[in-house]
């Protein structure tokens, strides 16, 4: 069970003199279960291969596999199997269309020729997973909700298909911290629970370091580097530069205290395990 | 998918014909469209195809393209030919009951699905050449002197530039919500019509909020600014002649004598 990309390649526009390659030869499996975020710059052909996983684009060549089912062919189970890879844009708040939460939320399940109790028992807990009590808020429009809440009726609109595999396209993108933080907390207690498939993009590195067991450094349409968030900082930096993409302030802050010659060891990437480190330092020290 | 629509159909490129002014380019193409109306002749018509060959060779463009100006036009053009090639009185060439196909008709109808060819030609070259965005601005100063007679020129081309300007941020936008949708299971192309446009609701419905908010924050951000109208407004780009302009008017203009000529002394 996993997403398998077998050399995918993708150019928009082919043969008009806007022709412009978004991402080329990409060949990467993500197991069920993981938690992947993508990093990279704008324009670094995110956006592009996640489009890939549930097959909102087809490659122009090369094959995405779910599950071991080409998403390209034209068949029933194809279209189910697609539908198993839940999909959050980016600012996923302006797709919102119906008179009420409810609807809203049911529209995928629905779509999934559910029957009713079975959509609703889905709605119900599809909201309660993104902090929005049903009661409350179920039969309000949610055209009159604040940014943060819009956001999280869309969210839960994706889960309320229950997919296996979760893609999220920057969702915290234009919220403030606290929004932020209780998405990412939802996001991560969904991964947690429901041992479904995260794969994040942001170009938030110091997300993507506390919260993704794996990460994929994207530059140029080509996964540059591919490994857990400890090595991807630790590797090259010259090669994360080039990415365009910035270390974490607590890697920044490691590396400055080790630079001083205090001894940490060098995959510290938590405040927490920093803090730790120090103190049992201090410990030794007091105990010369 | 849908960002791949061009928009109008500018093909960038650095010929002659791109480089002209576009009032020069409105103005001779007016020109050009109303003397292939003075061509009857057989050399009328040959002098007429060799002026569009020299058009075109001077915009660069692949000729394939401008052939593919006139595919969606091809019904008219044949329709054109078939009904003058009906309808032209003449000495028949076949008969069948109340039909026939009479020798002038065909000749006719040969001459004037020409004439819709080289008018789709010419006008194409123009917003193959011309990018939208200036091709307003031609507008706009164009119909300037008309200002006085109460024609609110700027206005409208302010109008023209802002849904340009928008047609490619509202089909991306479009776009996206599609597939948005279309990641939550929606369906739409199947179902038959009454279904299919319920269907276009969760699509419709974020389209027209977003179309109206970018409305209202463009509004905002013009007021701002101060924007009030085209009175004393300056602008970045100034639109200037050269003399390549001169020599492009006149040879439309000796074109158009010449047919003229021809057409008068017979030839």
């Amino acid at each position: 069970m996993s997403i398998k990309l077998e050399a995918v390649s993708y150019t928009y526009m082919p043969g008009t003199p806007y022709e412009k390659r978004a991402i080329s030869d990409i060949s990467l499996e993500i197991e069920k279960g993981e938690f992947v975020a993508i990093i990279g710059h704008t324009g670094s052909g995110k956006s592009t291969l996640v489009q890939h996983l549930n097959g909102l684009l087809h490659p122009t060549s090369g094959r995405v596999l779910v599950d071991d089912i080409d998403l390209a062919a034209k068949t029933p189970e194809a279209k189910k199997i697609a539908r198993s890879v839940g999909m959050v844009f980016q600012y996923p708040e302006h797709q919102l269309f119906a008179e009420t939460i409810y609807e809203d939320v049911a529209f995928g399940p629905r779509n999934l020729k559910l029957d009713e109790a079975e959509v609703r028992q889905r709605v119900e807990l599809a909201m309660e997973f993104v902090g929005l009590d049903y009661g409350k808020f179920a039969h309000r429009s949610p055209f009159h909700l604040s940014g943060g809440q819009m956001r999280r009726v869309a969210i839960a609109g994706v889960i309320a298909m229950q997919p296996d595999y979760l893609v999220l396209d920057e969702p915290s993108a234009g919220l403030d911290p606290a929004a932020r933080n209780a998405i990412f907390a939802e996001i991560v207690q969904l991964y947690r629970t429901r041992g479904i498939t995260v794969i994040l993009v942001t170009h938030n590195m110091e997300e993507a370091a506390r919260l993704a067991d794996r990460m994929l450094v994207m530059a140029k349409g080509e996964v540059r580097m591919d490994g857990k968030p400890k090595e991807v900082f630790r590797a090259d930096r010259e090669l994360l530069h080039a990415a365009g993409v910035d270390v974490p302030r607590m890697v920044e802050l490691v590396d400055a205290l080790r630079l001083k010659g205090i001894d940490i060891p060098e995959d510290t990437v938590s405040v927490d395990s920093l803090v730790r480190e120090i103190l049992a330092r201090q410990r030794r020290e007091n105990a010369c | 998918m849908l960002t791949d629509i061009t928009l109008g159909q500018y093909y960038p490129g650095d010929s002659f014909l791109h480089k002209l002014d576009p009032r020069t380019k409105i103005v001779a193409t007016l020109i050009f469209i109303c003397s292939i109306f003075l061509a009857s002749t057989y050399v009328a018509y040959g002098v007429l195809f060799l002026s569009v060959l020299l058009a075109v060779g001077l915009s660069r463009l692949p000729a394939k393209l401008v052939a593919r100006s006139v595919k969606p036009l091809w019904v008219i053009v044949v329709l054109t030919f078939v009904i003058h090639a009906f309808s032209t009185p003449g000495a028949a060439l076949f008969e069948w009951k109340f039909i026939s196909i009479t020798d002038a008709g065909v000749q006719q109808g040969v001459l004037m699905s020409l004439r819709l060819v080289f008018l789709i030609v010419v006008s194409s070259l123009l917003t193959y050449t011309t990018s939208p965005i200036v091709l307003t601005d031609g507008i706009e100063s164009l119909l300037n002197p008309l200002r006085r007679f109460g024609v609110p020129a700027h206005e409208l081309a302010m109008m023209m530039t802002i849904a340009l300007r928008f047609i490619p941020t509202l089909l991306e936008e479009t776009d996206r919500i599609m597939k948005a949708q279309v990641a939550r299971g929606a369906d739409f192309s199947s179902g038959h019509l009454l279904k299919r446009a319920k269907n276009l609701l969760p699509l419709l419905v974020p389209l027209f909020i977003s179309a109206f908010r970018r409305a209202d924050e463009l509004a905002v951000a013009m007021e701002a600014r101060c924007y009030r109208g085209g009175e004393n407004r300056t602008r970045l780009h100034q639109l200037a002649y050269a003399p390549r302009d001169g020599v492009a008017l006149g040879g439309v203009l000796a074109l158009t004598l010449a047919l003229a000529w021809m057409r008068w002394s017979g030839l």
